[in-house]
């Protein structure tokens, strides 16, 4: 249970705890409906991440397994010198997007213009090599989405997490605690207001009596 | 100044491939090493790929870079193929936002 609320039992402190308690019950619906848009939009990230991540993993898994096969048929050092200097190179556009007041990454390819992908002559290499590196350079779009989702929703979920604290924060703490101290104010109110009704008609028969 | 390219982390026998389609390759082949360089790498690069096996081993820093906006930090497959951690680390996504994993339980 929450602990009480020390206040004085005035009325000036029970109008400041109504509207701090009225506040409180705004905010509270408020991050509560800010809760599950989070989350209907989480799940729908969620999704894609899962369908992209077991994607990408299928492919890559596949490609890295032509690649090393493609690098055992040639020396290393023939590899070495045909992938080395690459011909193209790969830029980023960046941006932020706000989900929820969220900012997550928005992540666009910007490749750069070049006549070949292969920064080799196809004499040297076998086309093993060719193959695996064309299959990662179409996986590269794929990529960089997978990155993009998978940030949306690491970021998200811990955002998530940190709304439910302060929803719950407003719900289990606060809120009673507010209630309580305005109850405990108005029984002390209602108590001195008793006390004194009872005292003037003492005051009034002792007057009488007097008579 | 954050560049706005990628860079790959892993062990020295699959960068070359990123290499070739024009990623920025950096190899570590120990968990020090690692550590280092993705230190140094977090502040430059905008995404970040890193193989599973090393991810797995130094979770608690890119723990730390996991709310913000940049770098992006993502796990991928090594040479020997997918372990599931990235998989797993979904997972752990969904627990964390809606308490328990209703989407891919199966």
């Amino acid at each position: 249970m929450a602990s009480k609320l020390k206040v004085n039992p005035t009325r000036m402190e029970l109008r400041r705890l109504k509207d701090r308690k009225k506040t409180a019950v705004r905010g509270h619906k408020l991050l509560k409906d800010k809760s599950d848009e989070m989350i209907r939009q989480f799940i729908g990230y969620a999704k894609e991440n899962m369908r992209l991540r077991l994607e990408v993993e299928q492919e890559l898994s596949n490609a890295l397994a032509g690649f090393m096969l493609a690098k055992s048929v040639s020396t290393d050092s023939v590899i070495w010198e045909a992938l080395s200097m690459p011909a193209i190179s790969m830029e980023l556009g960046l941006s932020t997007k706000n989900i929820m007041s969220v900012n997550v990454p928005s992540i666009e390819i910007k490749k750069s213009e070049s006549t070949s992908l292969y920064p080799y002559s196809f004499a040297s290499v076998t086309s093993e090599l060719d193959k695996s590196i064309s299959t990662i350079s179409a996986l590269a779009e794929k990529l960089i989405k997978l990155a993009e989702v998978e940030k949306t929703c690491n970021m998200l979920a811990s955002e998530i997490e940190k709304n439910r604290r302060r929803v719950n924060a407003l719900e289990y703490i606060m809120i009673p605690q507010t209630e309580e101290a305005i109850h405990d104010i108005t029984m002390k109110l209602d108590e001195n207001e008793r006390g004194n009704i009872v005292r003037l008609m003492k005051v009034k028969t002792i007057l009488a009596n007097r008579e | 100044m954050r560049k706005e390219k990628i860079a790959v982390l892993g062990a020295s026998d699959i960068t070359l491939a990123f290499k070739a389609i024009g990623m920025d390759v950096y190899d570590a082949n120990s968990i020090g090493e690692a550590s280092e360089k993705l230190k140094l790498l977090a502040r430059n690069y905008s995404v970040i790929f890193i193989t599973e096996d090393l991810a797995m081993q130094i979770e608690e820093q890119i723990e730390r870079y996991r709310n913000r906006t940049y770098p992006a930090i993502i796990p991928i497959p090594s040479s020997s193929g997918s372990t599931g951690y990235g998989v797993a680390n979904i997972k752990k996504d969904v627990e964390k936002a809606v308490g328990t994993d209703i989407l891919f339980n199966d």
